[in-house]
């Protein structure tokens, strides 16, 4: 099931090159983001106007955000969860624009983002604790450790896995009942689907973001 | 032939069942976060951060088995093995 006109397909085609429609489309949106960050904070003005003043909402968000689930402590991790954050939500909605295909609508994609956090998650346990972050998962009785020990190998293991699922069935869902409604009834059917496309793209990337918070914040508690 | 109508069944069936589950629980979630909403409006912030953690992980439920379907019916590992056998 895909879509039956891509722009940057189309030129790859003509320039006979054999990239997956996923990799074009990040880097489409990896040019969209540079460029309008670039642009925003070109000529900083202490009185915000413009595209400075709509990228200092989105960052002052993100940052209560972070504050409001992390604490003080998540402050250090803004740059990884803010670029996931805006990532996500530019590759969601640039799918609901046609001749568009979204990245996250791809396995391979969202498997990256979600093994980023998984590695991030461990490191700073074991920065933060040192070899006593092996405590988090063993449980709150020594002699129950071992069990609780592959219990918790097999809880941390799931979590890159329903990350990298829960999106890309998302999106890829929508993108499956937009196609069936298009080849059903093409005229207007789609619209309260695109409406509702629009609300998953926001919630997913709102989840995703807030889950890699909740897993990295997890790991910089001390264990119980 | 058979191995595909019943490939079908399974898909629409699945996706079924695993929606009504799925239903049910993200009712109950936001039945309560109603309640705490209506009782403690002040709260409706975390409440929201809440619901939408506890919804997204109710939810991948029926995504894991819309994943499953998908999996069914457009990248069957058995396709080929029975379509092998059909021919001959």
């Amino acid at each position: 099931m895909i879509h039956p006109f891509l722009f940057l397909q189309w030129i790859e085609e003509q320039l006979h090159l054999h990239i997956g429609e996923h990799v074009t489309y990040t880097w489409l949106v990896m040019a969209i983001l540079i460029v309008v960050s670039f642009l925003a904070t070109k000529s900083i003005s202490m009185i915000p106007s413009g595209a400075q003043n709509l990228l200092e909402v989105v960052v002052t968000g993100i940052d209560g955000l972070i504050e409001e689930t992390m604490g003080k402590e998540g402050k250090a991790y803004f740059p990884l969860i803010a670029t996931i954050a805006l990532f996500i939500l530019i590759c969601n909605l640039i799918g609901l624009i046609p001749g568009f295909y979204p990245p996250t609508a791809n396995l391979n994609t969202n498997a990256a983002m979600a093994l980023a956090v998984f590695a991030m998650t461990h490191i700073v346990g074991f920065k933060k604790h040192g070899i006593g972050y092996l405590k988090h998962f063993m449980g709150p009785i020594i002699w129950l450790a071992p069990l609780m020990f592959v219990i918790e190998i097999i809880g941390h293991l799931a979590r890159p896995l329903s990350l990298t699922l829960r999106l890309f069935g998302n999106m890829y869902g929508h993108e499956i009942v937009l196609m069936i409604f298009l080849a059903l009834v093409p005229l207007f059917l789609p619209i309260p689907m695109m409406l509702m496309g629009v609300l998953i793209a926001l919630i997913q990337s709102f989840v995703f973001t807030l889950l890699a918070m909740i897993y990295i914040a997890g790991a910089l508690e001390e264990a119980h | 032939m058979e191995f595909f109508a019943w490939c079908m069944m399974a898909a629409g069936l699945g996706m079924g069942l695993g929606s009504i589950g799925t239903g049910i629980g993200q009712g109950l979630a936001i039945k309560a976060a109603c309640e705490g909403v209506a009782r403690n409006p002040g709260a409706s912030g975390k409440i929201m951060t809440t619901m939408m953690i506890g919804l997204a992980m109710i939810e991948s439920l029926a995504i894991y088995v819309f994943v499953v379907a998908m999996i069914i019916l457009f990248a069957n590992p058995f396709t080929e093995h029975v379509l092998g056998i059909l021919t001959h």
